[in-house]
């Protein structure tokens, strides 16, 4: 195995697409839809990088792409600087070890019929690195760190709480001790007292480990609190990416003011629907800019021509729009 | 104004294998007309069944009403007949549902699912359900009075060619065709994106606007309940800890549950404000803790907290709060 | 790093325990009559072919002695399910007959679902050419009435029991593919499933760790249901002379015999008849109540 490069970021994909064939029925023909359209990421080691956006924009399957758990369509992906874009599926289960998911729904994620015990211990038997008594300290140690007591040991998942199920999830996560952690939506199911501890927690584990995230979200509050960067996603593209301070205080594209715009804030009556329309059907994209038909400052050009990533405010804001790439949107005032 | 609806020591327990859970215990609430009161609260207070309660959607058995009354304009629905109920539904009382898939037919046009509603809604007020063609001309009018262009393409149309916020306003718009005094909403945009859940919220605070509608807003969100309503009265564990104008709650909030829940919301107006979580989790509903039911989570819990319940009291204004320590 | 997270009351959470499992599923079959008469049959059935050699009132004529003198005799006290024509008592018969008709219903749906679930298991974790051609050769199967192939296929083999169970099995596995497929092609979209992958797991631990043990609930349900259903057949065969020889105490081949001695010797075909009866019943019975156990649904009532 060749060590990384210092400065090589731990993962970095180019062009990374997934194109779902649907199937052919009595009433269509075939069709593709590209769920992820030509993605760039880079995460650097220890670093947290937030991927927000709306159902079907693709982010979910972009985080399976990046752990190879669905074929790309195209696109390279390398991994602590190695190319693992071809690696087949025996190598990638050894690699699986350096980047760990967890789930949105951690009722679903655990098998119901697995004790603590077996869920935290699975991945260790898999990859051989305990058994015995061994095993069974390494997990109850897991347990302890993960905040859980000695007794839930023998439990089932539908004896526990869903903070606690989720608790198991990044215990078992952690056995391995990976180096990446992908997190799709992991607090979504989750109760709002119960977020704010989980949140705590991973921001804690990943100071005290030197993880790095892809964290996958819907709401931007959460987002803003756990990433240092954040990438806006809309039907399978990136459509701005930056510091999240930077992204959710400045935003340049149309749709994440859009999305800004949308979140209900405490103690403001009523929210401004910012964006008319639903998010488009993947199968039936706009031409274009897929956003025009929602935006509200869309140009003749957008209905065309589809804009490309670019550098708007500074070195490292990028957004993808004709109209802020020209001549940059006003100021957002804050009367939402 | 007129005092629409009034919930008075309601308690409701589900019968099942491991025992009788106390699911709501003494729930007081008032709503006047044309009023707008958000329910929040986390999973398992009790929230949801409050709102089922209304139309008595609980299924019995495991439900089983211990106490109380809710009584619609002066009427108790507990002790209301059937065929009585049935009546009321919809036409009184409206409501509309988390999930607007599972609440449509995958296999009937939208028309015709609309014009059942109606003309069932015709012969719930005990007269002859009006012609097809008519229903479908006022199903027509609702679509466009919930904001969906083109109805006509709409109604010709199965659920399952509709994006959810589609579903979720022909729900809504189904929901109007009784004329209900009163809106129940429970999560009604928990299932949707956020674009989509400001335009729904959107459309529902205009609603309640031009047509005088009362609404009951159950989530789990208080920013949305904070958007859309102007009274709040947050559960926990099946009891109302405090009840506020919204603004007010937010703002200050006096029950120690209700000052965790607000400081453990990311607000992306205020990124400095670290969220806080809350120790311990929700109790067990089959043995609910002694005395004030928040007490083990409580920080500023005392003996008096374990062994007596404390009653909602008006601390101000508008304010009540069940705690024995909270002071205005 | 609990002052990051706080440390959970052990109390919390549900209630549990492993004594409230089996509580439960008492209490869920207590609470429907029909699952406690399944269950009352089921239980007379087996404890009847454990017991039988040794319970009943005369052993020669589990052999088939022949006893001219006290033959087809109607009920009486001495003999309380009457005598057949060769004046063996048909209650010792019946109760011999439980053990043979459990072992081959029994004997049958082990060896069709041992065929089927795994075959149906592995169609719903694969895709492509392997899954169809499972599924199509299932699907022939299933396209012929079951008893009839039976029939043509112990028709070929000879008749006897033994080839009667080979029979019934070769017609039986498919029922099986197709309810593992089934549940199989829903599991695997589990989360969970997915959770094992990104820990490494092969294909095959997934099949045997997660996709198997997560498909049993409705196998089972099926399989006490079979039971009934390969008594039932095998006693169809033996009826019509393609299943147990006589003097052998198989229930069905008794009610062909008992065929001709209807409707005056009324007593030597009712018996074996209620016997098939109750134990399909029984089994049937079982097997519904067994659903409402396993389904995780009804354990909210």
């Amino acid at each position: 195995m060749t060590a990384p490069l210092p400065e090589a970021p731990l993962l970095e994909a180019r062009g990374l697409a997934k194109t779902y064939l649907t199937p052919r029925t009595a009433f269509r023909p075939p069709g593709r839809v590209a769920a992820v359209a030509g993605v760039d990421v880079t995460l650097e080691a220890g670093a947290s990088l937030g991927l927000v956006g709306e159902s079907g924009c693709g982010k979910s399957t972009l985080a399976r792409l990046l752990l190879r758990l669905v074929p790309l369509s195209g696109g390279s992906i390398r991994f602590a600087g190695q190319d693992i874009t071809d690696l087949s599926e025996r190598a990638m289960r050894r690699l699986r070890r350096r980047m760990q998911l967890i789930h949105q729904n951690p009722s679903a994620a655990l098998d119901p019929r697995l004790t603590v015990m077996s869920a935290v211990a699975e991945p260790l038997r898999i990859q051989g690195i305990a058994r015995g008594r061994a095993l069974h300290d390494r997990v109850a140690a897991l347990l302890a760190e993960v905040g859980l007591p000695g007794d839930f040991l023998h439990r089932h998942p539908h004896e526990l709480s869903g903070g606690q199920k989720q608790r198991v999830c990044i215990a078992r996560a952690l056995a391995l001790e990976p180096q990446l952690v992908v997190l799709d939506e992991p607090t979504s199911a989750l109760d709002v007292s119960v977020q704010a501890q989980i949140l705590d927690f991973l921001g804690a584990l990943r100071r005290q480990r030197g993880l790095s995230y892809l964290f996958i979200s819907h709401n931007l509050a959460v987002v803003r609190q756990v990433c240092e960067r954040v990438a806006v996603m809309y039907l399978g593209r990136i459509v701005e990416e930056g510091p999240a301070a930077e992204v959710l205080e400045r935003p340049q594209h149309p749709y994440t003011r859009a999305l800004l715009a949308s979140v209900p804030r405490l103690g403001v009556a009523g929210v401004a629907a910012a964006a008319p329309g639903d998010p488009p059907n993947p199968a039936d994209p706009p031409p274009g800019c897929a956003f025009h038909p929602r935006c509200l400052v869309a140009e003749p050009a957008c209905r065309t021509t589809a804009p490309a990533l670019n550098f708007a405010r500074g070195e490292d804001h990028r957004v993808a729009c004709h109209v802020a790439a020209r001549r940059g949107l006003p100021e957002m005032t804050e009367t939402t | 104004m007129t005092t629409l609806l009034e919930i008075a020591d309601y308690r409701l327990a589900f019968d099942t294998f491991d025992g009788t859970h106390h699911v709501l215990d003494g729930i007081d609430l008032r709503l006047d007309a044309g009023e707008t009161l958000g329910v929040v609260g986390e999973t398992g207070c009790g929230k949801s069944v409050l709102a089922r309660s209304l139309l008595q959607l609980n299924p019995s058995p495991p439900a089983r009403v211990v106490s109380g009354a809710i009584r619609f304009r002066g009427e108790d629905l507990l002790r209301l007949e059937e065929a009585a109920l049935r009546r009321l539904r919809g036409r009184a009382i409206a409501m509309v549902f988390q999930d607007p898939a599972s609440y449509l037919n995958p296999l009937l046009a939208v028309a015709t699912q609309m014009e059942d509603a109606i003309r069932g809604q015709d012969s719930a007020a005990g007269g002859r359900p009006r012609p097809r063609r008519a229903a479908r001309a006022l199903a027509a009018e609702l679509l466009s009075a919930v904001g969906l262009p083109e109805p006509q393409r709409l109604l010709a149309s199965h659920p399952h060619q509709l994006s959810g916020g589609m579903r979720q306003r022909v729900l809504i718009a189904m929901a109007l065709a009784g004329e209900p005094a009163l809106l129940v909403a429970d999560e009604p945009t928990t299932a949707l994106d956020v674009t989509v859940q400001a335009q729904v919220l959107a459309l529902i605070d205009g609603l309640v606007r031009a047509r005088g509608l009362a609404l009951m807003l159950i989530s789990h969100d208080l920013g949305v309940v904070s958007a859309s309503c102007a009274r709040v009265a947050v559960m926990y564990a099946g009891t109302v800890v405090e009840e506020a104008p919204t603004p007010e709650l937010i703002a200050r909030p006096l029950h120690p549950y209700a000052q965790g829940l607000i400081a453990a919301v990311p607000d992306l107006g205020r990124p400095e404000a670290k969220p806080r979580g809350m120790p311990g989790s929700i109790p067990s509903l089959l043995h609910p803790p002694s005395g004030c039911r928040f007490h083990p989570r409580c920080p500023l819990a005392s003996e008096r907290c374990r062994v007596e319940k404390p009653l909602r009291r008006t601390l101000l204004p508008g304010r009540s709060v069940a705690c024995h320590h909270a002071t205005p | 790093m609990a002052d990051v997270l706080p440390v959970e009351a052990a109390s919390a959470g549900v209630s549990g325990g492993r004594g409230r499992k089996w509580r439960l599923a008492a209490w869920l079959l207590g609470r429907s009559f029909s699952s406690r008469l399944g269950l009352a049959l089921v239980v007379l059935v087996v404890g009847l072919a454990l017991a039988g050699p040794w319970i009943v009132p005369y052993p020669d004529d589990v052999a088939g002695a022949v006893n001219l003198a006290r033959k087809l005799q109607p009920p009486s006290a001495a003999h309380w399910f009457g005598t057949d024509e060769v004046g063996n008592d048909i209650l010792t018969r019946v109760i011999v007959g439980a053990r043979l008709s459990l072992l081959v219903g029994i004997g049958i749906m082990l060896a069709a679902a041992g065929i089927g679930v795994p075959l149906g298991i592995l169609a719903g974790m694969s895709s492509g050419r392997l899954r169809e051609t499972i599924m199509r050769l299932t699907d022939m199967f299933l396209s012929v009435p079951g008893l009839v192939l039976a029939i043509a296929i112990v028709a070929a083999l000879g008749p006897g029991i033994g080839n009667a169970m080979v029979a019934l099995v070769l017609v039986w596995w498919p029922g099986y593919v197709r309810l593992a497929e089934a549940k199989a092609l829903s599991i695997r979209e589990e989360p969970y499933i997915e959770a094992a992958r990104v820990a490494g797991a092969s294909r095959l631990r997934i099949l045997w760790r997660h996709v198997l043990p997560n498909s049993l609930s409705p196998l089972i349900v099926k399989m006490s249901m079979d039971i009934g259903q390969a008594i039932l057949a095998v006693a169809s065969l033996g009826f019509i002379g393609l299943g147990a020889k006589p003097p052998t105490p198989e229930w069905g081949a008794m009610i062909a015999i008992a065929r001709g001695y209807l409707p005056e010797w009324w007593w030597y075909a009712l018996f074996p008849g209620l016997a098939i009866y109750l134990s399909v019943l029984g089994f049937n019975l079982l097997g519904d109540g067994l659903r409402d156990i396993l389904d995780p649904r009804s354990h909210r009532g």
